[in-house]
């Protein structure tokens, strides 16, 4: 437990720096959008109500999906550029964070901003006029100055906001303090959540408080408030950046990727280690979605991640045929090869396939030893998948294969799946094959007679870049057919268990240790 | 020949896209030095026509000139600056002290620190305050200190020409004949040229030289006090009369009660 939290501390003041980085360059660029719109939108009623209207509606859309929507939006155009002008940009990370929290930031400031100018007593506004004041002297000796309390109140606001969203950047591959949440949701470490929750809810109230003096201060006049507060505005601000710079080190800088489960953190570590001892810097991109991580490593956000043939196979290459493993495999390389110039460096040497399971002694009451047995009781029963499982085209195959209709089928992430078939919430689920935790619920693998479920090898991807640098390939080489299934799932279930837990980074390292031997 | 401070040729306003006509076709000269009273009901026009003069309302028709120089030749925010304009909710500024709400218009136009200071001061005295008010804001001040604040403020940039609006209206009794007293003083020893809009009879026989009345957008009559009183129509006369009436009624009221 100590060394969990110590484990958490020791990431403090990347994570810290990386969020406050991106909260506060949101922030200000949120200032910098919203406040000459608000001067507009005060002026001109028509725009005003298209603005209001427009930020309100931004505000509608789910966070989580406005930054993942960014993503496409800046692959699609740094094509573009890179076609146009020959220059591409990330389109992972912090660029497409920043502009979605950007966005949402508008709301807040764009609202009272107008408000406050519009709500300037008009005897002021007369007078201004009357003593020769042109308009934009008005702006900013009369209205400016008599709105900023309620323009800093909205502020206020947006910097919440953006503090508190910034924790889901890390989906779309930006480090944030949102990356204790994501990869202790996804191991079940409570401590990592609560301790990434109280990380940015207690630099959302630090903040919150130092702009409540700020807005004090303007209300009552009072600048030594003003003063006070945007000194330790900049003093925590420049504090937290100060252990960013010192990234800058010796060593070529690569990236490698991650989706959002146990086996997917250990394995970025095992690969993140191996670089890392060749000499090379290593940014990790945790959680990733299936395709975000695949399009990331065609494009070259990342450098490598480890994906599964059959997830590939039906989802990039939409295939619906489902040939043997090796001939899945070899077909996969040409194909990726050829059509985006992403290698497939080799396969691990275990797969992780879809799997369906089911409580052992509800299997046996009901009879149910393959899928076949199972569509009879289907309609009786309740399917629980992770986020994914519902939406890909295996589960299209296998629904019409075996035509299993369920009761009700519903989403968990991963770990909370588990539990709700160990609880009885769920009868039937979308399992993993290399998951310790088949064996440890005591559950059982249906068998697929019609081999409607693909092979699903895991391999390594790299980067068009990095499928001719010979150094990166060859301290990735060694863990190609290293890995067993035995040993990954143990790995695997000391991420996962609720007693004696491990971090994804000792589970690396004794996985590394195991396969080393 | 010298131009008058203020020509006003056939000037119409209406608002609500024509639906209300504010002022219809008013021809109006004001000469220099002249104390005038624009009087008249609510919604008479006079407030429009006095606003029409410094441009913070735009005729629809008809030309507006100050000193001879036809508004558009000048923007409206530097013929402004030349232009005294104080009016009934005062409008000072409330994060500005005294002193920075009197000195805004000389700051405007660019004039020295010390120079503004100087005159800030000087128009303390003026105005009949304190000169220990000049750091104090707005909120602390009395209605009636306020106004002289905005009466200096008006009369900052030493302007000679000054629009006011009901500048006395929402004080009390009291004080509002004491301003109006010092203001007409101020009128005479600084020369100025004084349009004042006004709806109390009372006050515009007090401190005016003429008189014009308004009605329904269009000036009813034009004249000395005295020349109102034996005015044509009778209805000028009996509104010229209402102060007479007034003093004789409360008169015979404290009579009775004595």
């Amino acid at each position: 437990m100590n060394e969990r939290l110590a484990a958490a501390f020791g990431l403090l003041p990347s994570y810290l720096g990386q969020h406050v980085l991106l909260s506060a360059s949101a922030l200000v660029l949120g200032i910098a959008f919203s406040l000459p719109l608000a001067v507009v939108a005060s002026r001109n009623p028509r725009l005003r109500w298209g603005a209001l209207m427009g930020a309100g509606l931004i505000q509608t859309i789910p966070s989580l999906a406005l930054l993942a929507l960014f993503f496409p939006l800046l692959l699609a155009l740094s094509a573009l550029s890179r076609g146009l002008l020959g220059v591409g940009f990330q389109a992972l990370g912090f660029l497409p964070s920043l502009l979605a929290l950007t966005l949402y930031s508008t709301l807040p400031i764009l609202r009272n901003a107008t408000t406050g100018i519009l709500g300037v007593d008009p005897a002021a506004v007369e007078a201004a006029k009357g003593v020769g004041m042109t308009d934009r002297q008005r702006l900013f000796m009369v209205e400016l100055p008599l709105a900023a309390p309620v323009i800093m109140a909205g502020i206020r606001t947006a910097a919440v906001w953006t503090i508190g969203t910034a924790t889901l950047s890390t989906p779309v591959g930006q480090t944030s303090l949102g990356d204790y949440i994501f990869s202790g949701l996804q191991t079940e470490d409570w401590v990592l959540v609560l301790f990434g929750c109280a990380a940015a809810a207690g630099l959302a109230l630090v903040v919150d408080q130092l702009l409540g003096l700020i807005e004090a201060g303007a209300a009552l006049r009072d600048r030594r408030r003003v003063i006070a507060g945007a000194a330790g505005l900049i003093v925590g601000t420049l504090a937290a950046l100060a252990p960013l710079a010192h990234g800058a080190g010796a060593g070529e800088r690569v990236t490698i990727g991650a989706k959002n489960f146990s086996e997917q953190y250990i394995l970025a570590t095992v690969m993140s280690d191996r670089l890392r001892a060749a000499g090379f810097q290593v940014a990790e991109k945790d959680d990733l979605g299936s395709a975000v991580a695949y399009q990331a490593v065609a494009s070259g956000e990342i450098d490598a991640y480890v994906d599964y043939s059959g997830t590939l196979w039906t989802n990039v290459l939409k295939r619906t045929d489902t040939p043997p493993r090796a001939q899945l495999l070899s077909e996969l390389t040409q194909a990726l090869a050829a059509r985006d110039h992403v290698e497939v460096l080799g396969a691990l040497g275990f797969e992780n396939a879809y799997a369906l399971a089911m409580r052992r002694d509800q299997a046996d009451r009901l009879g149910i030893h393959s899928i076949a047995d199972l569509a009879a009781h289907a309609s009786d029963l309740t399917l629980g998948s992770d986020l994914e499982f519902l939406s890909r085209p295996e589960w299209a195959a296998l629904k019409s294969a075996y035509g299993l209709n369920f009761k009700a089928e519903r989403r968990f992430q991963p770990t909370f799946m588990y539990k709700a078939v160990t609880s009885g919430a769920v009868d039937v689920i979308s399992a993993f094959s290399s998951d310790g935790r088949i064996a440890a619920d005591d559950l059982v693998v249906l068998t697929d007679p019609k081999q409607a479920i693909p092979p699903y090898d895991a391999v390594i991807l790299l980067s068009p870049k990095r499928s001719t640098d010979a150094r990166f390939k060859a301290a990735l080489q060694p863990l190609i057919g290293a890995i067993p299934v035995e040993a990954m799932r143990k790995a695997n279930l000391s991420v996962d268990r609720d007693q004696d837990k491990q971090t994804p980074a000792q589970a690396a390292q004794a996985l590394a240790k195991a396969i080393a031997r | 020949m010298v131009p008058p401070m203020v020509e006003l040729r056939g000037i119409s306003k209406s608002f609500d896209g024509g639906r209300t006509h504010a002022v219809r076709g008013v021809d109006l000269v004001i000469g220099r030095g002249e104390f005038v009273a624009l009087v008249g009901g609510s919604g008479s026009g006079k407030t429009t026509t006095l606003k029409m003069i410094n441009g913070l309302v735009a005729p629809d028709t008809g030309q507006v000139l100050v000193a001879g120089e036809a508004a558009g030749a000048v923007a409206p925010h530097l013929l402004r600056r030349r232009i005294g304009y104080v009016f009934q909710e005062i409008g000072l500024f409330p994060h500005l002290t005294v002193a920075e709400n009197i000195g805004i218009t000389p700051k405007l136009m660019g004039e020295p620190k010390d120079a503004i200071a100087a005159r800030v001061a000087e128009l303390l005295d003026l105005v009949g305050l304190p000169r220990d008010f000049a750091a104090r804001r707005p909120a602390a001040l009395s209605g009636g200190q306020r106004q002289r604040v905005g009466v200096a403020r008006a009369l900052a940039a030493k302007p000679s020409l000054m629009l006011m609006d009901e500048p006395f209206g929402a004080l009390d009794p009291v004080t509002r004949d004491a301003l109006g007293r010092d203001y007409r003083a101020l009128h005479e020893n600084l020369g100025l040229t004084t349009l004042m809009v006004t709806h109390d009879i009372t006050e515009a026989v007090l401190l005016a030289d003429r008189m014009v009345i308004m009605d329904a957008g269009a000036i009813r009559a034009d004249g000395t006090p005295a020349a109102l009183l034996a005015a044509p129509d009778a209805a000028v006369r009996a509104l010229m009369e209402t102060p007479r009436r007034q003093a004789e009624r409360v008169r015979e009221r404290l009579e009775a009660s004595a």
